[in-house]
């Protein structure tokens, strides 16, 4: 396959259109789940059908799958700070196998479109879970998580433009469907990585995944507290560290963005707009109450008909709506 | 046919109704319209002030705990220890304020078999899940319930007939609460139990040696309750498990070691 059989970019802005689109995807509203922070399975035991009756986001990203299984660091695995947290989890996850065979039949009965995070240790590894899900036709678009290290070069692959270019040249042949890249903050240049990935045909970017942080044992001092003795910060804490980034990633990609990093409410949905992101995710806020993605978007729409601002792609080329009435 | 009440989706806010002192411990009452929750099930509980996004910088994440007793009226009593800035936040709930609500969550204790007597052995503030439980079961299940001092023994009043131990000997059997369940557990029993992590490791352990069938309901810390961060699992024969989805009620028989 070749990069030009690639399904086309999203189109021009809407203008205060019902639906918006991004990569190709028709999405009732601006905003989808941060990986990692919504298992729709589980869900759906705790909650029952009423989850797909009233499904939180417009698209839903799953948890990161790796080739092989893994059961995820020791506990304990969370340690609540000022204004987020920070967690340790370790990517549990039943494998490529697993996923194919349980969760992928389960995933494909929720209403809205589904991405799939995968992650590797080397980049032959990303792209055999690439191919993997190529003719999977449930699956919507693939989402690359960077942050971990390339065991072949040492490099984490997504805080080095080369190694990201690197990575997405080399799995980009590899399937039709759109390519996200998870951006990680813990790098000198965001917007360098977003460039490199954008040159090798990535055809989104997504960001900030959690800033890496560390915590003590309020009883055994000098003993770190998480099992994987460091973690990844996330919630409001890193809401205007995510705000910095999306902008400046903004400044150097023209391809679409997904916005995170602490949001709670629409008003933050909207900064994240206008920082540059074209639609937003929810992460930690869905961990005090799973309806949180509805209510955001609920919030978010209120906030952008005060303001005259349609959502749309590319936000940093939005246009007023015209207020002809 | 589900294992579990369902929770309806998204959290809820419902209006604080009482509270009163045990001893140590704080009892607050909140009126909810959900389904009445399976003994054991569990709720996160967030303030609808002061809690996250206000002045306070903690607490930020809602806090799971046990349901300690349901009224036919949709009251839901839970029982709280002020250990640190969530339970305090909780402890200080008065009528008229609210109380965020998501829930019953996770999965209860399951009844026993027939012919089995069941023992409930609970301590501290692990004594919540064991009064609905003495609710549902009866007078055919007998309480042992151990505590640190008298003020906290206050709480063995919130379930009946129960027999106590405490750590100074202020009241009831001065020593742990397994020294009763050592006198009381014969081989026709099935344990359910509830306290702090080295008391249900000898629990576990007793009633494996015993023969006898129990069933453990865990702590973890949790940021969720319904699967999503993956943060409160535990070890067990099979692997790590999340409490909140495949507990908090696990057999001891899965368990290695309650660490």
């Amino acid at each position: 396959m070749t990069p030009d059989q690639r399904p086309s970019r999203p189109g021009t802005p809407l203008s205060g259109g019902p639906r918006d689109q991004f990569l190709g995807l028709e999405l009732a509203h601006p905003i989808i789940n941060a990986s990692g922070t919504f298992d729709a399975i589980a869900a759906r035991r705790a909650f029952g059908d009423a989850l797909l009756a009233r499904f939180p986001f417009a698209a839903f990203v799953s948890k990161t799958v790796t080739l092989e299984p893994r059961q995820g660091n020791p506990p304990p695995r969370l340690w609540e700070l000022a204004g987020g947290m920070i967690n340790s989890i370790g990517l549990p996850n039943q494998g490529l196998a697993g996923y194919l065979e349980h969760d992928l039949p389960q995933l494909a009965e929720l209403p809205v479109p589904l991405i799939v995070n995968v992650m590797g240790f080397t980049r032959g590894q990303v792209g055999e879970l690439v191919a993997a899900f190529a003719e999977h036709e449930e699956v919507a678009a693939l989402e690359l998580n960077v942050s971990c290290p390339n065991v072949e070069t040492g490099m984490i692959m997504g805080a080095d433009p080369r190694e990201t270019a690197a990575l997405v040249a080399h799995v980009r042949p590899l399937t039709r469907k759109p390519l996200i890249v998870k951006l990680t903050p813990n790098c000198t240049s965001p917007g360098d990585v977003a460039a490199a990935a954008e040159a090798e045909g990535a055809d989104a970017v997504s960001l900030i995944n959690t800033l890496r942080g560390m915590a003590f044992d309020p009883r055994r001092p000098g003993i770190p507290w998480l099992g994987g003795g460091t973690g990844g910060v996330s919630g409001p804490a890193v809401r205007a560290v995510a705000l910095a980034q999306v902008a400046e990633v903004r400044a150097r990609v023209e391809v679409p963005i997904v916005g995170m990093g602490g949001v709670q409410n629409g008003r933050q949905a909207r900064d994240m707009l206008h920082a540059g992101a074209d639609i937003v995710a929810v992460g930690t806020e869905s961990f005090r109450d799973p309806m949180a993605g509805a209510r955001v978007a609920a919030e978010l729409a209120e906030s952008l008909a005060y303001s005259g601002i349609a959502p749309g792609p590319h936000g940093s080329r939005r246009e007023p709506i015209a207020h002809n009435a | 046919m589900s294992d579990r009440t369902l929770a309806p989706l998204g959290r809820r806010l419902c209006p604080v109704v009482a509270h009163a002192r045990h001893g140590a411990y704080d009892v607050v009452s909140v009126l909810d319209e959900g389904p009445a929750p399976d003994p054991g099930q569990f709720y996160m509980l967030a303030a609808s002030e002061r809690w996250g996004g206000g002045a306070d910088e903690r607490p930020f994440l809602p806090r799971a705990f046990s349901v300690l007793r349901r009224h036919e009226d949709g009251r839901l009593d839970f029982l709280f220890e002020d250990v640190g800035p969530g339970t305090r936040r909780l402890c200080e709930l008065r009528a008229g304020d609210g109380l965020w609500l998501l829930g019953p969550l996770g999965i209860g204790f399951r009844r026993p078999e027939v012919g089995r007597r069941p023992l409930l052995v609970g301590g501290g503030v692990g004594i919540a899940p064991l009064a609905i439980w003495q609710d549902t079961l009866g007078a055919d299940a007998q309480v042992l319930l151990g505590f640190r001092d008298a003020r906290h023994a206050a709480g063995a009043g919130l379930l009946r007939d129960a027999r106590v131990a405490t750590d100074d000997g202020s009241v009831g059997h001065h020593g742990l609460v397994t020294d009763l369940l050592r006198e009381e557990l014969d081989g026709s029993c099935v344990v359910y139990a509830c306290g702090p992590p080295p008391m249900l490791e000898a629990v576990r352990a007793r009633c494996e040696s015993a023969g006898v069938p129990a069933q453990l309901a865990l702590e973890s810390g949790m940021a969720c309750g319904f699967g999503a961060c993956f943060g409160c699992v535990v070890p067990t024969r099979s692997g790590y498990v999340r409490l909140c989805v495949d507990g908090p009620v696990l057999d001891a028989a899965d368990l290695e070691l309650v660490a």
